[in-house]
């Protein structure tokens, strides 16, 4: 690893651990991670915005084109120009006298967005899910399409499942008709399934976020520490990497010693 | 205060600390956890896996490095296998931070074709892996809707040119691929929800076969379109990626991190029954702390 990687990649880690911080309390090194990412993330969107966007859509600089240029937009495509205005017009907001003129290029946002999603949308997300929910069930695979299998989402008794539980899920929020006797028993098998669906969802979440911490210990391990500790590595890859476990032990020394002090003395519990 | 009320006043930073010891015992450690491949999981690797030579596969990498923990490991193990067996990928970034990190995540994957290696007892040759030959790297453009729309008239119309400037026209890969018609399926890795985009207007539409990568967080989303048949495969966090280097035959970071994740899900279960334990045994005392309350 040449140096000028390391030496990112060590500023990777300290920013790592810095995030990490925060887990016992907030404090100033998380703060500078924090400002860091949020700043480096909107000055990097910016960027890229205006590399894929603007400059190839406006501002194409192929001048030995043959084409004429106003303002560096491309003449061969003047229908650019109206995309161009309407996105003027939306600055207009910062006006409070001229802001009623950003509502032009935001209806025409709006309607253009609704117009191609509403079709689309009904088709993939309602028409084919009830398609899908109503379909006949699959009795000569009921209990798994290769073999059996109760965990298989293509059998008949999970296509089964799927069409009473979504008949008794929407019984549940079905609210003109007071939730009793059999009405009243199908909501509670559709409360059941709704929180048998929020329970896969937390735990998938659970398992993202330690997912998270895994990517992390194997950046540490694989990127920062074998590196820097490899018998190839340069003497003073090593000696950084000590002075920045120097600065989280010195970190933790500290917090642990306001901790103590204001566990033998509660008087002086003043925020340092 | 009895062993429950210390329960269920115990500092958080108490299971933050012994998640992470948990975490970094096991990680130094080196014992293997058996993988059980889901039917979602081996149906994509089975549709790639049967692709003739020269098939062009298309890969939207549409995630940034918040993502990456979980995503990565499927694009390393799908773009590699895809190479291996010399067929033509083609890769967007649809997701604003993502770009670079795409770009960097082609170079290692290049890299590691430059060894032989054997998968599931096939061996395979190193392979020299050119840019606008065996793929094509389109980049960002903003608003996924509209471009997965217009990638559906001609790739072409959103992007012009490449990532790295070059025309399309002038990439020898690129010439007989116009739309989608010209692609055996998309293999969309998401940590956005562009993967929403994909279904309703790239599969909705055009009705290419589409699989999808997501995070865990959204993996349960989108169970309801395997049902469907809207899509034909799905990996879900990071243990679809460790079941897809399972049935490549190819461990990664995902396969590397299963016991690890085994060992963290067992802690929290036991912080999830000791808080449910603890919440019980008090609820009596806090019932009749709420019934002196109201005298």
């Amino acid at each position: 690893m040449d140096y000028t990687t390391f030496l990112w990649t060590t500023a990777g880690a300290f920013l790592t651990l810095c995030i990490f911080s925060f887990l016992y309390k907030d404090n100033p090194f998380y703060k500078f991670a924090e400002h860091l990412f949020a700043g480096l993330s909107a000055g990097y969107f910016a960027m890229i915005l205006w590399h894929n966007g603007l400059i190839p859509k406006l501002m194409y600089a192929r001048l030995d084109d043959g084409n004429w240029y106003l303002l560096w937009l491309d003449s061969s495509k003047p229908w650019y120009l109206i995309p161009a205005l309407l996105g003027i017009l939306m600055w207009a907001r910062f006006s409070k006298k001229y802001q009623w003129v950003s509502r032009f290029p935001l209806a025409m946002y709006i309607g253009i967005g609704a117009g191609m999603a509403i079709p689309l949308e009904m088709r993939a997300r309602v028409n084919e899910q009830l398609s899908a929910m109503m379909r006949s069930i699959d009795w000569s695979h009921f209990f798994g399409t290769n073999g059996f299998n109760l965990l298989d989402t293509m059998s008949g008794l999970s296509q089964s499942i799927v069409f009473i539980g979504a008949i008794c899920g929407l019984v549940y929020f079905f609210f003109s008709k007071a939730h009793t006797g059999v009405f009243g028993g199908m909501a509670k098998f559709g409360i059941w399934i709704l929180m048998i669906g929020f329970g896969a969802s937390f735990g998938f979440t659970v398992m993202a976020r330690v997912s998270l911490f895994i990517n992390r210990m194997q950046f540490l391990d694989q990127r920062w520490i074998k590196p820097a500790i490899a018998p190839s590595a340069p003497w003073w890859y090593e000696l950084v990497l000590y002075f920045v476990a120097a600065v989280v032990v010195a970190y933790a020394a500290w917090e642990l010693a306001v901790f103590l002090r204001r566990k033998k003395n509660p008087e002086t519990n003043q925020v340092i | 205060m009895n062993i429950f009320e210390r329960l269920m006043q115990l500092d958080r930073r108490w299971v933050f600390l012994l998640l992470a010891i948990v975490c970094v015992i096991t990680y130094a450690s080196s014992f293997e956890v058996p993988i059980l491949v889901e039917p979602e999981v081996r149906s994509i690797f089975q549709f790639i896996d049967t692709l003739p030579k020269g098939s062009v596969v298309f890969v939207p990498m549409d995630y940034d490095p918040g993502s990456m923990a979980e995503l990565h490991p499927m694009t390393y193990a799908i773009v590699e296998q895809c190479w291996r067996k010399e067929f033509k990928v083609l890769i967007t970034a649809l997701s604003q931070n993502g770009p670079g990190m795409a770009d960097q995540a082609i170079r290692e994957i290049v890299d590691s074709l430059k060894v032989p290696k054997t998968y599931n007892g096939v061996s395979y040759p190193a392979r020299e892996i050119v840019n606008g030959v065996d793929y094509a790297f389109l980049g960002y453009k903003p608003y996924p809707a509209i471009v997965i729309l217009g990638m559906g008239q001609n790739f072409r119309l959103p992007f012009p040119l490449d990532y790295y400037g070059t025309p399309l026209d002038s990439l020898p890969m690129m010439r007989d691929i116009q739309n989608y018609s010209d692609i055996a399926c998309a293999i969309n890795i998401s940590g956005t929800n562009a993967t929403d985009y994909w279904i309703s207007y790239g599969q909705g539409r055009f009705g290419f076969p589409l699989a999808i990568g997501v995070t865990g967080v959204s993996t349960a989303q989108y169970y309801p379109y395997l049902g469907s048949r809207q899509i034909f495969g799905i990996m879900g966090g990071m243990l679809g990626a460790a079941e897809y280097e399972e049935l490549a035959d190819n461990a990664g970071n995902a396969k590397d991190a299963m016991r690890v994740q085994l060992s963290a899900h067992l802690v929290i279960i036991a912080f999830v029954i000791m808080g449910n334990v603890g919440f019980f045994a008090t609820m009596r005392k806090r019932k009749r702390g709420l019934a002196e309350g109201g005298r």
